[in-house]
């Protein structure tokens, strides 16, 4: 694919974009996985979450 | 009878729907981003004007959309816990922070990379631009904020509060183009000064970045009350601590 003589423009852009929005989610996914491992350590402690009794 | 919101107020009830919409979003975005990017890249025209650059418009224009709604979700969060104390709306604007802070410096970036070739400069202190800089510092502004007080309750308070006077940023990014002279182009009604074999790629784009934003908040929200819950469990094993070794001393 020929983009022109500012083909590095583009392609840095859209290199830039990928590369934040793959962050962002591996991020969000290592968190939720931390959190959760968290409670369950927390759970096996004996804590209770206050709203363990309502719905799930 | 429980409204849709009061319903949501829940955050048992909101993990548990969030878990069930979540990988549909995610699923439907991805697609919707695929498609884009294959429209973008084989299915859409060089411009006359611009040539090749005009790809760049395809990732910067969803970037700069996302910049501007995600600010006016976390005003509407704010407004949402100052007057009806609705228990999500701070998980809501906390979580939306840093995504509009990404996004925000996305905008900023594909901005100045289209701006080097078209304009001969990656950078210019007109009204759009500077505005646009503002509003990434407002969103650096609320995470510093926030991280900066120990105490949640007040740190929401206070996040809230500085979130509903920034929200003036946002007429003002929007407006900029007519108020002002700018080197930035006016805005763009997709109806008419777009041509549809560069609308409908740039409409897929957005409605996937949207929908990106969606999920990702989604799956950030639900970090924040597991770290919440985390923090009140903790709290709770060191006070049954506490108790035990309080009754011990007494024994």
């Amino acid at each position: 694919m020929d983009l022109g003589p500012h083909a590095a423009f583009i392609w840095i852009s859209y290199a830039a974009v990928i590369f934040v929005v793959a962050g962002l989610v591996a991020w969000l996914i290592f968190d939720g996985r931390k959190q959760a491992a968290a409670m369950q350590e927390l759970e096996k402690r004996g804590a209770r979450r206050r709203s363990a009794s309502a719905v799930e | 009878m429980q409204t849709l919101t009061q319903q949501l107020a829940n955050p048992t009830r909101f993990m548990g729907l969030s878990a069930r919409v979540l990988p549909w979003a995610s699923a439907a975005a991805a697609v919707l981003i695929a498609l884009g990017f294959y429209l973008s890249f084989f299915d859409s025209p060089a411009d006359y004007q611009q040539g090749e650059t005009v790809r760049i418009m395809y990732i910067h224009v969803p970037c700069a959309w996302l910049s501007m709604m995600i600010y006016g979700l976390i005003a509407v969060s704010s407004f949402g816990l100052l007057v009806f104390r609705h228990p999500l709306a701070d998980v809501s604007a906390k979580a939306a922070a840093p995504l509009g802070a990404a996004f925000t410096f996305l905008a900023l970036l594909t901005g100045s990379l289209w701006g080097k070739p078209m304009w001969g400069t990656y950078w210019v202190w007109d009204a759009r631009l500077t505005s646009v800089l503002i509003l990434f510092f407002l969103y650096l502004g609320l995470m510093a904020l926030r991280a900066a007080l120990e105490d949640e309750s007040a740190a929401a308070k206070l996040t809230a509060v500085l979130a509903l006077v920034g929200v003036t940023i946002l007429p003002i990014i929007k407006f900029s183009v007519n108020w002002w002279n700018t080197l930035h182009q006016p805005s763009t009604d997709f109806t008419s000064t777009v041509d549809p074999s560069m609308r409908w790629p740039l409409v897929i784009m957005a409605m996937g970045f949207t929908l990106l934003f969606f999920a990702m908040h989604l799956k950030a929200m639900r970090n924040e009350i597991m770290r919440r819950r985390v923090k009140a469990m903790r709290a709770q094993v060191v006070a049954g601590r506490d108790r035990l070794a309080a009754s011990g001393a007494t024994s």
